[in-house]
């Protein structure tokens, strides 16, 4: 027992030879959200404010694919989606094409609490946006020169792709295999338990470069970007169209009630059996404290904290895994 | 066992005050549907033509909440959703906020079949179907007398309102209050009204299907996605299962009711009816839904937590059933 949390920046196809100026700035960032969701579990704040706190941190830097940093769709524009989920009620909210909204997964809370509905989406979700007076921005605030090439990159190689391939320097694509547009990042998100079992998480995403405009993707599809029950609660990344059609989240949680798996035994399943290699990572923790972070691609861009003082913050496979 | 099924449903949660021609006439189009899906499947077609065929048929008659007689938004406007899923390989395709498009399940198979995503919703849907060339209508189309009855009705009443055919002379919000206690999202049942309409189906190869389409909820936000179009929640197949929900959004997508079903057979070794039995008394908390399912086995199954459900299935063995009441 005791509070655990854990929250991811995406996973894919991350080189090895990843320029330090494009880790470090990432692993910094992975640190301080860390230590923002650690500080507020630690002062008692519920699981639900955790998620959303670390989420809107995450949102905000430019490095994540989600809010400020969001992947472009075909047309260039923004797209965000985001979702929560609170495990003892299962209360969600959703949103997804969103275009002017700073923090998506602000909305989504709202759309939890505000609303009788659970997703609301495009126009609907903007007009919502604005009754509720949260922070709107012009669309260009979420758009960064890294991703303008990312999407020419693409539109190159005429392809749809997860980011975090490297945009420019064009030897170096010719080198490395990541290259070739399979590199399936994208997504961040949340997930927290505290010491009453309480279990929230939260996934936000700008979603896939190049992207046909209207795309939806896993993340704000209850049971595959995201789920917690009163086991547990798991944001995933990764491909979308794999996440949804092996509705990922809710699959941990259902091998843990159905076959009695543990907390990691459930995502380990789910990523080496369940999902087809190199698309699928994620985050999870359980009602008594245990967190897992697994994944079958080449990296995954995470960090977690349990009570007991254990903490980690990695990209690649840990040495002992 | 084995041989081919089919199930159909035209929505959950019924007003017991239904006028009597109102239910003929209900039952009339779930037979239709039900021997259209059942000739197809005789010819052979695989599951997942066989849904799509049904389900564009419910779609265009406008007695269900689905394409033509959709539930209207608070706007007075059509937002349609629809979601397919094939059994095998788990491919799926899903649309919301579909404006103009005749038949929304035909857009979600081709988002499953002709694009690289599993969903599109509202202008990059529409214009997928413009470069898909699907049919496409002027959005009146859609639009009956009837919903424009009930969405003014659903406002008196100020609340989220399921759709349903009862005549607008026969109900109003204060007479409904009294006439029956049973409601349904809050509200009394005669002016709740379902649907969704969707059909499941599995081949003589023991591929599974599943379809669902719906307008969605009478005076919903612009913009409110419910659970039709959530591949887990309203619409789920794989190898073993095909499984098409209907009733509350919220609760079908909290309790990802349709990949429960598939869930519990998987991992706990249920039986198709044990499976649905489970999901339905267990699984909806104080929601209120229905679900139809067939499994790879050639077995069918429909129950609901509701007064009723608008339902008809077949198995090759000659049983056929259509039926509103428990």
């Amino acid at each position: 027992m005791g509070w655990a949390i854990a929250l991811h920046g995406g996973a894919g196809d991350i080189p090895r030879s990843l320029p330090p100026e494009r880790r470090i700035p990432r692993e910094a960032a992975l640190r301080h959200c860390l230590d923002i969701g650690v500080v507020a579990l630690k002062a008692n704040k519920h699981p639900l404010d955790v998620v959303e706190l670390v989420v809107r941190e995450l949102e905000n830097i430019p490095n994540y694919n989600a809010g400020r940093g969001s992947v472009l769709t075909t047309a260039g524009t923004v797209e965000m989606e985001a979702c929560i989920m609170d495990g003892k009620t299962k209360k969600c909210g959703a949103v997804s094409g969103l275009t002017t909204v700073v923090n998506p997964i602000s909305l989504a809370r709202l759309v939890m609490e505000k609303t009788s509905h659970i997703y609301l989406a495009f126009d609907g979700a903007e007009a919502f946006a604005r009754e509720q007076g949260v922070e709107t921005v012009d669309p260009s605030h979420f758009i960064t020169q890294e991703n303008i090439e990312r999407l020419n990159q693409a539109k190159e190689a005429n392809r749809v792709q997860i980011d975090y391939t490297q945009p420019i320097q064009k030897e170096v694509k010719a080198e490395t295999h990541i290259a070739d547009g399979d590199s399936q990042i994208g997504t961040v998100g949340c997930v927290a338990v505290d010491n009453h079992g309480n279990l929230a998480t939260a996934t936000s995403t700008g979603g896939l470069v190049n992207k046909m405009v209207g795309r939806i993707g896993d993340t704000p599809i209850i049971g595959s970007g995201t789920y917690a029950n009163r086991l547990c609660a798991v944001s995933a990344t990764g491909k979308g169209e794999e996440i949804i059609r092996g509705t990922v989240a809710r699959d941990v949680a259902a091998l843990m009630e159905f076959k009695g798996l543990s907390l990691k035994e459930a995502a380990a399943y789910v990523v080496e059996e369940s999902t087809p290699k190199g698309n699928v990572g994620l985050v999870a923790v359980s009602a008594t404290g245990e967190v897992t972070m697994a994944f079958n691609t080449t990296g995954m861009f995470r960090a977690c904290a349990t009570e007991d003082g254990y903490t980690e913050i990695g990209i690649w496979p840990s040495p002992q895994t | 066992m084995g041989g081919w099924a089919i199930a159909v449903h035209g929505g959950a949660g019924v007003d017991p005050n239904l006028p009597t021609h109102t239910q003929e006439e209900a039952k009339k189009l779930l037979t239709r549907c039900l021997n259209i899906g059942i000739s197809a499947l005789r010819s052979n077609l695989p599951a997942i033509d066989v849904v799509e065929l049904v389900v564009k048929e419910l779609e265009t008659d406008p007695l269900f909440n689905s394409g033509r007689g959709s539930a209207l938004s608070a706007k007075g406007t059509v937002e349609m959703e629809a979601s397919i899923m094939d059994g095998p390989k788990r491919r799926c395709g899903a649309v919301s906020g579909v404006t103009t498009v005749k038949n929304p399940i035909s857009l979600a198979r081709l988002v499953m079949d002709k694009s690289p995503h599993s969903y599109l919703a509202f202008s990059g849907a529409e214009e997928f179907a413009r470069q898909q060339g699907v049919e496409t209508v002027e959005s009146d189309y859609f639009i009956t007398e009837e919903n424009v009855g009930m969405l003014k009705l659903a406002k008196e009443a100020n609340s989220i309102l399921f759709d349903y055919r009862v005549p607008i002379e026969s109900c109003s919000a204060g007479a409904a209050a009294t006439d029956s206690p049973l409601q349904m999202n809050g509200l009394p049942i005669s002016i709740y009204a379902p649907e969704t309409v969707g059909c499941v189906a599995v081949d003589s190869q023991g591929q599974c299907a599943a379809a669902t389409s719906t307008g969605g909820l009478m005076n919903k936000m612009t913009g409110r996605i419910g659970d039709s179009p959530i591949i887990g929640a309203g619409t789920y197949a794989c190898d073993l299962c095909g499984v098409s929900c209907t009733g509350e959004g919220e609760a079908i997508i909290r309790g990802t009711l349709a990949r429960e079903v598939a869930a519990v057979m998987e991992y706990k070794g249920l039986n198709l009816q044990q499976a649905v039995d489970f999901v339905i008394n267990e699984r909806l908390d104080q929601g209120f839904a229905g679900l139809i399912a067939v499994s790879k086995n050639g077995e069918v199954a429909c129950r609901f937590n509701t007064n009723g459900m608008f339902r008809g299935c077949a198995t090759e063995d000659g049983f056929m059933k259509v039926g509103i009441w428990n």
